[in-house]
């Protein structure tokens, strides 16, 4: 049995009865179900004046403010927006809803920072910044303090687990083309993020005081020297001292636990604040805001919360899974998390035979190498880096994601993504002839990626892709022809042959081929 | 080009694994076969790491109460046998020797062990201890093929016996040829250094012991709540298409 109680403009109250009890239900518009809730009564009478007083105070909380909520909650929320913020950022802040595997590796950077902070302070509890103790100090932890060998191995895994999360989260940026407009700023306080990680893990790498610490730091620091002129004094400023010592410990060490956390929050507030101010990009590259319902609700969206916090939770699941799969188990990861060499304390007196920088510097470390002049090196592995930054006005292809764009595009990126990891391979092998040689043609394939990006921007007509290939093949040709000699000429002459062949394949081929055309981009998400 | 990249990768894989040949092959074919849950193995290798390495070698970090726990050794049978020196149970295992004589000695300071199985591995300590032979150019008498030119002496050659270095026509080193018998078998003597070998890998992290048995819950933990996790995703998301 049904009865209608009330009705207020579009609005009606009525209660049904179900199962002997009466339930009310408030209809906007006819039909949307807007309350549906017990009266906990068989009496129609009283289940209607429960009915209609209930909507009277709804009536009267909505019309004295927009934030309902009483009680503790609503006397914070009168001082401070908590309840605003939690519907802008989690409840009313919508997402797409096709996000794939690739949109987890946000939200568990997120948490991985999260466990870095919690452990850190533990271990900074039992940490010494002396030369003298910070070794034994840091045996103090695996051996003495209460699960300290636990929260070092997730420290040292969870540095470890950052750079491959971010490295994922990074390519993903990469394949769905997520740096484009309107996402620049994202982007770009992603690779500040990116930066001051890299200073974080370097300064904590420090704190061992093991052997690979100490010399892999003389390396890093020993890159600032090679800058022209004020190269020497600034290693020194660097370091405190004219070598590694007590004082640079204590600096990285301050630098480590309050400075650079600090600016990696700061920016990773930025990052989230950029990012929703415009919303998430998405696999089909495609904005949801353009496509909303009648109440301004994208209609290829659900809310952050509950959707995508239940789905996270599966993602930090399987995260956590293999974390402590690395943690309990092989905390070391044969040598690539926690090095060999960093068990025997650090010696200024004795190199180790073979340094090698932790596996998330080697493709970098690859392209130092790979010039064998310091200063040139240096400035390449700068230039790697600092071309991340200009990556939205380099590829100002309006297609954001691999889905709909070319043969040649997805197959730059592989290369690209190949020849990285390849580089990150030859970062800790010691430098042979042919692993200097191939790091060279892999790091000079890592800067045509960024080229090849720029020329697929837009179609090009046959003299554009002719002269351009040109320019490049004939920069890599004139580098080659500085440094062949009698003894490396059959090396070069392949080398130079593959990369060439390579450059040609991707500029010249559009104009004779399909291999460049694009797809046409649907209108909503798929 | 992918098929480049596979030739590179092949020749990048192929060249590596030659590197690694140019290594000691004598040395390469000894691996230690530790289990640190082998209680009776700690125990003994406890038991001959006190009576023939302390003297010199100190494992600074090792807590003797920690090592008697973990090895399910009485503390008071621990105190009575293998603490030596005027020590409490609750001090590490350092030695008194000085590092001046210990210059005078042996020309350095013998190092200290507690770490040397993560550092240089546990198959370096075993092959260290299996691999030396007669060299009348030593000043010890003896010489090692894990660490060449060592001027640790062979302590325990009166267990091992003799033996002679058998080099091949490039004059690789190959094998061993026993001179005199020791009090130990060969098999005895492999078992020994193993017991040592494995004693060492449980005191380069006592922490080993407990992490896999506390991983295996952590892990039955988070996969219980993945799989919770996952059909609580599908629930939410059913409605969404």
């Amino acid at each position: 049995m049904e009865k209608v109680l009330l009705r207020d403009g579009e609005i009606t109250l009525h209660t049904r009865e179900r199962s002997n009890k009466w339930q009310m239900y408030i209809n906007i518009k006819g039909t949307d179900v807007f309350v549906r809730k017990s009266t906990g009564t068989s009496n129609l009478d009283d289940a209607a004046q429960i009915a209609t007083n209930y909507y009277d105070k709804l009536k009267a909380n909505a019309s004295t403010a927009s934030n309902s909520a009483t009680g503790v909650i609503g006397w914070i929320d009168e001082r401070l927006p908590i309840l605003s913020f939690v519907r802008d950022h989690l409840t009313n802040y919508y997402a797409p809803k096709n996000f794939n595997f690739w949109y987890f590796f946000g939200s568990l950077a997120f948490l991985i920072l999260f466990l870095q902070i919690f452990t850190g302070i533990f271990l900074a509890m039992h940490y010494k910044p002396d030369a003298k103790l910070a070794f034994d100090s840091v045996e103090f932890i695996m051996r003495d303090v209460n699960l300290g060998w636990l929260i070092r191995y997730m420290h040292s895994t969870g540095a470890s687990a950052f750079f491959v999360v971010v490295y994922l989260h990074m390519f993903r940026a990469l394949m769905y083309g997520s740096f484009k407009k309107p996402r620049e700023l994202i982007w770009l306080f992603g690779v500040f993020i990116y930066l001051a990680l890299m200073a974080e893990a370097f300064m904590g790498y420090l704190l061992p005081w093991g052997q690979m610490s100490y010399w892999g730091a003389q390396v890093i620091i020993n890159l600032f020297t090679t800058i022209p002129f004020i190269g020497p004094e600034l290693g020194v400023w660097i370091r405190g001292d004219f070598a590694i010592s007590d004082p640079t410990l204590t600096r990285f060490f301050a630098l480590h636990i309050v400075a650079v956390p600090m600016v990696i929050l700061l920016l990773v507030i930025l990052h989230l604040a950029a990012l929703h101010t415009v919303g998430s990009n998405n696999p089909d590259g495609v904005e949801i805001k353009k496509h909303k319902d009648e109440n301004g609700i994208p209609l290829d969206g659900v809310p952050f919360h509950p959707y995508y916090t239940v789905k996270d939770f599966v993602g930090i699941g399987v995260f956590l899974f293999l974390f402590s799969l690395t943690v309990f188990f092989m905390p070391e990861m044969g040598g690539y998390f926690l090095e060999h060499a960093n068990f025997i304390p650090a010696n200024p007196l004795v190199t180790p035979e073979h340094i090698a920088p932790v596996w998330y510097f080697t493709p970098f470390y690859s392209i130092l190498r790979a010039i064998p002049d310091p200063a040139f090196g240096a400035l390449a592995m700068l230039l790697s880096i600092v071309v991340l930054f200009f990556l939205p006005w380099i590829d100002k292809n309006p297609i954001k994601s691999i889905r709909y764009r070319s043969m040649l595009f997805r197959v730059n990126l592989f290369v690209f993504v190949t020849g990285f990891l390849i580089l990150g391979y030859l970062g800790v092998k010691a430098p042979t002839p042919l692993y200097s040689a191939l790091a060279l043609r892999f790091s000079e394939m890592y800067f045509i990626f960024f080229a090849l990006l720029f020329f697929y921007s837009k179609s090009r007509g046959s003299f554009y892709s002719f002269f351009y290939s040109g320019i490049i093949i004939s920069l890599i040709t004139l580098y080659d022809i500085t440094r062949i000699n009698l003894e490396n000429y059959i090396m070069v002459i392949i080398g130079l042959a593959f990369v060439c062949a390579f450059v040609l394949f991707m500029t010249i081929s559009p104009l004779y081929t399909n291999l460049n055309r694009e797809k046409e981009v649907p209108e909503r998400v798929t | 080009m992918k098929k480049n990249l596979i030739i590179i990768i092949l020749l990048v894989v192929s060249t590596n694994s030659f590197a690694a040949s140019q290594k000691s092959e004598l040395a390469e074919k000894y691996k230690a076969l530790n289990s640190i849950t082998n209680k009776a193995s700690l125990q003994r290798g406890a038991k001959y790491y006190v009576n023939y390495c302390s003297g010199c070698h100190s494992l600074k970090y090792m807590r003797m109460n920690t090592l008697a726990n973990d090895l399910g050794i009485d503390e008071g049978i621990f105190s009575k046998n293998l603490i030596f020196a005027n020590k409490k149970i609750g001090e590490t295992m350092t030695i008194p020797m000085k590092e001046e004589d210990a210059i005078q000695w042996f020309g350095a300071l013998p190092p200290d062990l507690s770490l040397t199985a993560r550092s240089k591995g546990a198959d370096y300590i075993y092959a260290k201890l299996n691999t030396y032979y007669e060299d009348d150019n030593s000043a010890t008498g003896y010489n090692n093929i894990a660490y060449p030119n060592t001027s640790m002496p062979h302590i325990l050659a009166d267990l091992q016996g003799g033996q002679k270095l058998v080099l091949d026509s490039k004059n690789n080193p190959v094998s061993f040829s026993k001179t005199s018998e020791g009090s130990f078998s060969d098999d005895e003597y492999r078992q020994l250094t193993n017991d040592i070998t494995n004693f060492l890998v449980y005191v380069s992290e006592p922490a080993k012991l407990k992490r896999q048995s506390i991983g295996f819950w952590v892990l039955m933990f988070l996969f219980i709540f993945t799989i919770l996790a996952y059909y609580t995703k599908k629930e939410f998301w059913k409605d969404v298409h």
